[in-house]
């Protein structure tokens, strides 16, 4: 395990935490990545703008560290350019017809004690393993 | 709405991603090969931020109202379906076959490393793609 970085993740995770902390606290909404994207690439009235600036705050954010830290943006796993379209696809429609994803689902369902959130994180976290296994096998341990 | 404050918790969260490793694919990856050479990096940055969250929104819903807000828009829907579990799984084989997730996907655009942004259109496009069929089921 010569990537083990305990110490950095507990830290980006705390920060996670805050951020949807301040949403909530502040202005009453969840942190939920894939639904706030959605709701700037598919507005409604009176929505749209607080969602893009979110969204720019997390390139801001991005660009910070890509100042500091431009190996933390390195993509050492090579897929061919289909399979990342392919992934995006899947990301895209799986996030709307479940209501969420990683940050809405995991970061702030949980501690909510949302069933529903528990029930995705599952099926995200178990699916995500299987593929990464079955890739493994098809792909020779990419 | 308090409009800085949404601005600088996007930061904080970007920041956030790419400190704790969810901006290489190859660690996400990592994380996800429990069958294989198993990288728990990310179970921390998951715990660690379920574990603020724990706390901070215990005192947030002491609140009646948020600081800036009217109300808390929380889901309303209690219902295990099919919508959230193949949702979920959905997700999740994208996940694990390119390493990204909606957060830092769009957080690794600052790189201007192409599969990031073929990520995030591809992203667009399947979203696009579940309104269209959203609205035939409806219809039917």
């Amino acid at each position: 395990m010569e990537n083990f970085t305990p110490f950095a993740s507990t830290i980006g995770g705390i920060l996670i935490g805050l951020s949807a902390a301040i949403m909530l606290g502040a202005n009453g909404r969840i942190a939920g990545i894939s639904g706030i994207f959605n709701g700037v690439i598919q507005p409604q009235k009176g929505e749209f703008g607080w969602r893009a600036l979110f969204i720019g705050g997390l390139l801001v954010g991005g660009a910070f560290m890509m100042l500091f830290t431009p190996e933390s943006f390195a993509i050492t796993v090579e897929r061919a350019p289909w399979m990342v379209a392919l992934a995006g696809l899947l990301v895209g429609f799986g996030t709307r017809l479940g209501s969420g994803c990683t940050s809405g689902h995991g970061v702030c369902g949980l501690p909510r004690f949302s069933a529903r959130s528990l029930v995705a994180t599952v099926s995200f976290m178990a699916t995500g393993a299987i593929t990464v296994f079955v890739m493994n096998l098809l792909l020779g341990g990419a | 709405m308090n409009r800085s404050i949404v601005l600088i918790s996007g930061i904080l969260f970007g920041i956030g991603l790419v400190l704790s490793g969810m901006t290489q694919p190859s660690k996400v990856i990592g994380f996800l090969d429990f069958f294989g050479n198993w990288d728990p990096s990310l179970a921390f940055v998951m715990g660690g931020a379920v574990l603020v969250n724990l706390v901070l929104f215990r005192f947030i819903f002491k609140r009646q109202r948020p600081l800036f807000a009217e109300k808390f828009h929380l889901p309303t829907s209690k219902d295990i379906d099919w919508r959230l579990v193949t949702g979920g799984a959905l997700f999740g084989i994208g996940w694990g076959i390119a390493g990204f997730c909606p957060g830092p996907g769009i957080t690794s655009l600052v790189s201007l490393q192409a599969p990031a942004f073929i990520f995030v259109i591809a992203m667009a496009a399947g979203m696009f793609l579940f309104t269209a069929f959203d609205k035939q089921l409806k219809k039917s």
